[in-house]
């Protein structure tokens, strides 16, 4: 195909996708070296005849206005909106480990830095939801694949609408069910027998739940594939095995496990990406107290009651981005191996 | 002989029979327990003392005078206007599904007959720009957009998602196409047709089931969409998922949860259908990404 015909097949998407994906990586990087202008303050001192002199400040509200209005995007601040508190925070960092008295308190002291807090989460979640919604989607896979016939076309009906509904409606329906005052809320309150169990309070609770609801939401993906996968485990294979003696849990460690393996990493990847822009679900628990996730924060500073933070949310973008380059740049570039030795 | 791989001990069939309607239930239990809940009033939905009452809806009938209540569904489609949010939603959804269908199959036709090196980095790059978080990206728009006054329309909302969606599209279309055989327009192009009218005249006609499976996820993107909406749309326009967080911030306070509750039922009521229509498309799109590896 001729580059010229390629370039009009190809046009309006990759003009859709340099304006508004490249572009705005660009405006990000941009942002991010911009802090808003802080208020112009007006310093007065009044004096009198007995009282002495008190100096009074207050905002000259329509200079700081002007000001904004002429450099809308804020103040250069240089790298330094990656470095303050909110972000980076490598000299609070610095202090805590000068300061600090064991491990416990490193640890506990930079959690309660905004960005290192968020991080925790994310990374928890990524790394427990991604392998328990696959080890369950794959047991779900195995089972529905020994079950009478009749059984399979209600289990993938049911299974694809956890998975498709509205992350915030289901996160929502779960919540409902699972805070002090829902069904579940309740029962977990009587097996720990602690009226004071909740959400709201406690910071492990919310944390098991959105796993929990992560783990609901991302295991039906990992079943379809699966189940998918499943039908074309080679089955001379597998009888062969039979006639071999290997047991029920052998076949499946040694025949269908190495059969699914491609599919296994596909799986990975997609759960990996999905669950690192975990956001939603956040909102639905109501949970920022307790956890908040990279996504959460960026959003955190756009939705403001009053100014919102542009450079904040840009720099927390730029590291997201960053963080996403590191993990995914490698499989990235072993798939660009793979097309362009004619595999795709 | 071939059924001795399928003969299973009738302890393993029970035990996974077992297995598979546990999953059954975790997995429909929510939705029918909210739904039903729906025509309760708030003190039966979230009953303490006895789940009997939200069952039998024991206040329900106490307050109302029977046992099933549209009270929240009247409170949310028209006391608080979710009428209009369901009307945005029907605007953004169709168009960006329609939009994104047309950009995506050009692209991947492209994507799958070129021959050229660099339509690997195309792929590439729009693996990537999958993987980062809409929001990294929606927070580089805020301030432009705002800055060119486009701030809060549905348009602005509905290019942004559009562009969002490319990579899945054109990945999608990709890998469909490439299991049409290049035969088929070839010989069209040999016969004299331009690339454009042997892709009207050989591909059109047999790309449909892509381009519904394609479709499907596409619509479903923009409607489960919280990100853009939530924070490129005004009150106004707001779609049906932004509204409902709005009524988290709200109406809690106001003790009405029954309208949010109402809400997330008609929000989830057109997905139920959609995977009750189109399953074997769906169940076809998740598979077909993962056969291309």
């Amino acid at each position: 195909m001729p580059h010229s015909t390629f370039l009009r097949f190809m046009g309006p998407s990759l003009i859709a996708m340099l304006l508004f994906i490249a572009l705005p990586i660009v405006s990000i990087v941009v942002q991010s070296l911009y802090v808003e202008h802080p208020q112009v303050l007006i310093t007065s001192e009044t004096c009198q005849p007995f009282g002495g002199c008190t100096t009074t400040t207050t905002v000259d509200a329509s200079a700081t206005a002007q000001l904004r209005e002429d450099e809308p995007l804020g103040q250069f601040n240089g790298l330094g909106t990656y470095f303050d508190r909110n972000h980076l925070a490598f000299r609070e960092i610095r202090e805590i480990l000068r300061t600090a008295d064991g491990v416990g308190d490193v640890v506990s002291r930079i959690y309660n830095l905004p960005l290192y807090k968020a991080l925790a989460f994310t990374v928890t979640y990524c790394l427990l939801v991604t392998p328990l919604a696959m080890i369950l989607g794959l047991m779900i896979a195995l089972a529905v694949n020994t079950v009478p016939q009749m059984l399979k076309g209600p289990v993938i009906f049911f299974s694809l609408v956890p998975m498709l509904i509205t992350p915030l409606v289901g996160a929502l329906i779960l919540f409902w069910m699972l805070n002090s005052e829902g069904i579940l809320g309740a029962a977990i309150q009587n097996i720990f027998n602690d009226p004071n169990l909740s959400t709201r309070t406690s910071a492990p609770l919310t944390w098991a739940t959105l796993i929990a609801y992560g783990t609901w939401t991302n295991a039906p993906f990992s079943f379809i594939v699966f189940y998918a996968g499943l039908q074309a485990v080679p089955r001379d294979t597998l009888e062969a095995a039979m006639i071999d003696g290997a047991s029920r849990l052998e076949r499946i460690r040694y025949v269908v496990l190495p059969s699914l393996k491609p599919l296994i990493l596909f799986v990975l990847l997609v759960q990996l990406m999905d669950n690192f822009r975990v956001f939603e679900p956040i909102i639905s628990f109501n949970a920022a107290a307790n956890a908040t996730s990279l996504s959460f924060l960026i959003y955190s500073s756009l939705n403001t009651q009053t100014t919102q933070l542009f450079g904040s949310a840009a720099a927390t973008s730029v590291i997201t981005i960053g963080f996403i380059a590191v993990l995914i740049v490698p499989i990235l570039l072993r798939i660009a191996r793979e097309l362009s030795t004619g595999r795709g | 002989m071939a059924d001795a791989v399928n003969r299973r001990p009738p302890m393993v069939v029970f035990v996974a029979s077992g297995f598979v309607l546990l999953w059954l239930l975790i997995a429909a239990f929510p939705f029918a327990w909210t739904v039903w809940g729906s025509f309760k009033v708030q003190a039966d939905f979230f009953s303490r003392d006895t789940w009997w009452h939200a069952i039998l809806g024991t206040n329900t009938t106490r307050v109302t005078g029977d046992a099933f209540t549209g009270g929240g569904y009247y409170g949310a489609w028209v006391l608080t206007g979710f009428w209009r949010a369901a009307l945005s939603t029907a605007i953004v959804t169709v168009f960006v599904t329609v939009i994104s269908l047309t950009f995506g199959t050009l692209g991947g036709y492209a994507l799958a007959r070129s021959t050229h090196r660099y339509r690997f980095v195309i792929l590439v790059a729009a693996l990537f720009f999958r993987a980062m978080p809409e929001i990294t990206v929606v927070s580089g728009y805020l301030y432009p957009f705002f800055a060119l006054n486009i701030w809060g329309y549905l348009p602005t909302a509905i290019i942004v998602l559009v562009a969002l969606n490319q990579p899945f599209t054109l990945w999608m279309m990709y890998s469909f196409f490439q299991g049409i055989p290049r035969d088929l327009d070839e010989s069209a192009l040999v016969d004299g047709c331009t690339r454009f009218q042997a892709f009207r005249l050989a591909i059109v006609p047999v790309m449909w089931p892509g381009v519904i499976t394609t479709g499907l996820f596409s619509f479903l993107l923009a409607y489960n969409d919280f990100t853009v909406t939530g924070l490129v749309l005004n009150e106004n326009n707001q779609t049906m998922v932004p509204k409902i967080s709005s009524y988290l911030g709200q109406i809690q306070a106001q003790g009405n949860v029954m309208y949010a509750v109402a809400a997330v039922v008609s929000v989830a009521i057109p997905i139920f259908l959609l995977v009750m229509f189109f399953q074997r498309y769906l169940v076809s799109g998740l598979t077909a990404g993962a056969v291309k590896g």
